[in-house]
């Protein structure tokens, strides 16, 4: 799509242009060709020279067994981060989508979590499982359950995602309870009045008719898992134990700030540049599609 | 289904209705905990805490502990923090909405060589999140002498291609008569966009700008990175600097007053302007 009216002269339009143009080549595109050059390199222990050694950076990491452990993790805490928010938010909007007044009432109750930082989030969950204060692990402690995530891999694993979906149900809220509403209720009517009950209207019309919206929480929140939980994990469990909750997005950070291993570091950061071009591409396909719908 | 109720008959009604409130009631309660747990414990005294089980109603201790936080805080004081996070998040978004306003204009409103290419420059920024390119950004900002400054927590994550993309796509739906009524005046394109097109973006400005100060209010590894001098910490990277190393006790009310004071400007603005913060979310995931 084109404009038909436009405005003469090219200097304007380049200066307009300037600020943002200035901006994502020194702190965008400069950084991102600093991190491929770098990792063409391995730095002397001295910090004096750099030694170039082609793709020996990425060979390394791949037969790393951290390093492929890492992918893993970041796998497993993904999907299960999707999965928990993802669920708990279309069990609420389904509920709030069967009322007929009140459902902008709960909206105003569920949205504002998506506010608070995944720090912060963080922060109040490790309040609330600490091992020494914590009053869901002493409660826990009296049921003869002995919570340890400080020591337990599964139990890290498994505070870093609830935090990390807690506030991410609002955001999938929303939006499931927007495609919700926008479903005819004509049709669901219709399917009602042939006999079909609440679960099979589910199964064989919502959902379905729902997909587009799913589809698109899908790719939305795998991102959010593999990028913006590093304020979560880093509150929480700093990676630990035995780097059980260590996504790549942590490893980059633990790897070139706290092991100052830099030839590594940016071998990391392209990769993950990679995953983030497909995530990216992912997206856009499907929104391109999501126009035609 | 025998009988059919006159309206809405998917809706629930009777004891159907109670149990979808009960379902969505636990729900809310589930999701409100947290933040319940975290404001009771900045009401209560630090014994109170230490000795669990810790009380699960506020106590008498809201003042002090709030007034400790804000004034002397742990490495700094907390306001000291909330006016740097406000400065970053307003910086943030204010920067965002003017470069991409103006570079959408550009882009929609102008015929100029290389108008593709830097569409598609400014597209490639969505595949370079801060987190992805950490060590050599900070390279650079410190090469520029920005560590521990405003302008080192603002510039790195100003630039915006969803702003961009944003306002092109607003302009498009603008009618070429009003850009035609305004060359045939005579008017100058800089005329035509602060006289009409500005105006006519408001309320796109309104809800981009809640998505925006959420967002820089909610950053926590560029803070953490460039910040190390506690008195330019932001409150939400502060946090986490509270607790002490190794073995010691945390001072946990104070803690737990910083994390409630981290929450609340933001979730004020959600609250307080829910419609342009649902129409900012749908329109930037567009």
């Amino acid at each position: 799509m084109e404009k038909r009216v436009t405005f003469k002269g090219w200097l304007l339009p380049l200066l307009l242009l300037l600020p943002q143009v200035i901006i994502t080549a020194v702190f965008f595109f400069y950084p991102a060709g600093q991190a491929i050059y770098q990792s063409l390199f391995i730095p002397d222990p001295f910090g004096l020279s750099m030694r170039f050694v082609g793709l020996g950076n990425f060979e390394f990491l791949l037969s790393d067994p951290y390093y492929r452990a890492s992918f893993v993790t970041t796998a497993v805490f993904s999907i299960l981060v999707t999965v928990v928010s993802m669920g708990a938010a279309l069990y609420l909007a389904v509920l709030a989508d069967r009322l007929i007044k009140g459902s902008g009432t709960y909206r105003t109750l569920l949205i504002w979590p998506y506010a608070v930082a995944p720090a912060v989030a963080g922060v109040l969950w490790m309040f609330m499982f600490n091992t020494r204060v914590g009053v869901v692990s002493w409660y826990l402690g009296l049921l003869g359950y002995d919570w340890n995530h400080v020591l337990n891999e599964g139990e890290a694993m498994g505070l870093v995602v609830v935090a990390s979906a807690w506030g991410r149900v609002s955001y999938n809220f929303l939006f499931f309870l927007a495609g919700l509403q926008a479903i005819p209720r004509s049709v669901i009517e219709a399917a009602a009045i042939d006999g079909a009950h609440f679960w099979t209207r589910f199964r064989t019309i919502v959902f379905p008719l729902l997909s587009p919206t799913t589809f698109f929480l899908l790719v939305v929140n795998i991102v959010y898992a593999f990028f913006e939980t590093f304020g979560v994990i880093h509150t929480i469990t700093a990676g630990g134990p035995q780097q059980a909750t260590t996504i790549l997005v942590y490893k980059v950070y633990a790897d070139g700030f706290v092991g100052q291993d830099l030839g590594s570091s940016a071998a990391q950061s392209v990769i993950l540049l990679l995953v983030v071009g497909l995530l990216t591409i992912i997206q856009f396909k499907f929104i391109e599609r999501r126009v035609h719908y | 289904m025998a009988k059919l109720p006159d309206s809405g008959m998917v809706e629930r009604r009777g004891a159907g209705l109670w149990i979808t409130h009960a379902g969505l009631i636990l729900g809310v309660l589930v999701i409100f905990f947290p933040i319940w747990l975290a404001f009771v414990a900045s009401t209560v005294s630090q014994p109170e805490i230490v000795r669990p089980p810790m009380p699960l109603l506020p106590g008498d201790q809201f003042l002090e502990n709030y007034r400790k936080a804000l004034v002397s805080g742990i490495n700094a004081p907390v306001a000291l923090m909330l006016l740097n996070s406000a400065i970053m998040a307003i910086g943030i978004s204010l920067g965002k909405i003017v470069i991409s306003l103006l570079s959408a204009f550009a882009i929609v409103y102008f015929r100029f060589p290389g108008r593709r290419l830097f569409f598609w420059l400014i597209f490639l920024t969505l595949m370079l999140p801060v987190e992805v390119r950490i060590v050599p950004t900070y390279e650079v900002v410190a090469g520029f002498g920005m560590l521990n400054s405003y302008s080192g927590l603002i510039f790195p994550l100003i630039a915006s291609a969803t702003a961009t993309f944003l306002f092109r796509q607003f302009f498009m739906t603008v009618p070429d008569e009003l850009a035609e009524a305004a060359r045939v005046d005579g008017a100058r394109p800089m005329r035509f966009f602060w006289d009409i097109l500005l105006p006519m973006s408001r309320t796109n400005i309104a809800a981009l700008f809640v998505i925006l100060f959420i967002y820089g209010w909610n950053q926590y590894l560029w803070p953490l990175l460039i910040t190390t001098d506690p008195s330019m910490n932001t409150i939400v990277m502060g946090i986490k600097q509270m607790f002490p190393s190794g073995d010691d006790v945390a001072d946990w009310p104070v803690i737990m007053a910083t994390s409630i004071l981290a929450m609340l400007p933001p979730v004020i603005i959600v609250v307080s302007m829910q419609k342009l913060f649902i129409r900012g979310l749908v329109d930037s995931e567009k």
